[in-house]
């Protein structure tokens, strides 16, 4: 099955990041594939390669590069919801990419399930 | 868009569960409304818990300095988004009834909406 996955939370701030990333695993992992990771609202966040968490906690951000890495999953952070948060393209960590609304929409269209974490 | 998408029309329902202000839920979320809408897809609204706030009349947000962003809502149906489900119980929690609305609406009670839930194929939470 095709999933796509929408993350409408910030890193650290809220279960719903961590929850995404290990929904995608997990499904990865049982033979399904994840073409794309939408991230909206504060979700934008997950994005910035500024981030620089204490060194025994997890990197939310790395980890996401990573998944994108090894299993061609297409990490899409939303322009508008960005651009109000400062997300442009010079801090984007590895994998990711901005784009506009309509990837959201169009993971909808073309995917088994969309799958929501946040609020 | 690409061979992939092209032809292929899915139900997608957008759930407005929070209030208009306090939270960018509400503005982001209509953002992507008006966004599927380009995508030639069947889109409908549903408004339940503290999102019937977002469509109640006489908005007036001077006080806050934030934008009324209400009356989009008015305009949805110029991008053929004419189908608005409200649920009941959440609007009677409220106070609220269907002549408080600014725009048309169905309410229907929880279990119809339930209903018309499971028959979507696509349903994007905010």
């Amino acid at each position: 099955m095709k999933f796509g996955i929408l993350v409408n939370e910030g890193p650290y701030n809220h279960q719903a990041t961590d929850s995404a990333y290990q929904f995608a695993k997990a499904a990865i992992e049982k033979g399904h594939t994840v073409p794309r990771v939408f991230f909206y609202h504060d979700g934008v966040y997950n994005s910035t390669k500024l981030t620089e968490p204490p060194q025994d906690d997890r990197n939310i951000v790395a980890r996401w590069s990573k998944l994108a890495e090894d299993h061609k999953v297409d990490l899409v952070v939303c322009v508008a919801a960005g651009l109000r948060r400062g997300i442009k393209d010079e801090v984007l960590a590895p994998g990711f990419r901005i784009s506009g609304l309509g990837q959201l929409v169009e993971a909808g269209i073309q995917y088994d399930r969309l799958v929501t974490f946040g609020d | 868009m690409d061979d992939e998408t092209e032809g292929v029309v899915k139900k997608f329902m957008f759930l407005n569960r929070k209030a208009p202000y306090g939270t960018i839920y509400a503005l982001e979320s209509l953002e992507v409304v008006l966004i599927s809408a380009a995508f030639d897809q069947d889109v409908s609204l549903a408004f339940v818990d503290d999102g019937v706030y977002q469509i109640v009349k006489g908005q007036h947000t001077k006080g806050i300095d934030q934008k009324n962003f209400s009356p989009t809502y008015r305009a949805l149906e110029g991008y053929d988004i004419e189908k608005l489900y409200v649920e009941k119980e959440s609007l009677e929690a409220r106070g609220l009834t269907e002549e408080d609305l600014l725009v048309d609406v169905q309410v229907m009670d929880s279990a119809a909406m339930a209903n018309i839930m499971a028959e979507q194929d696509v349903v994007i939470s905010f």
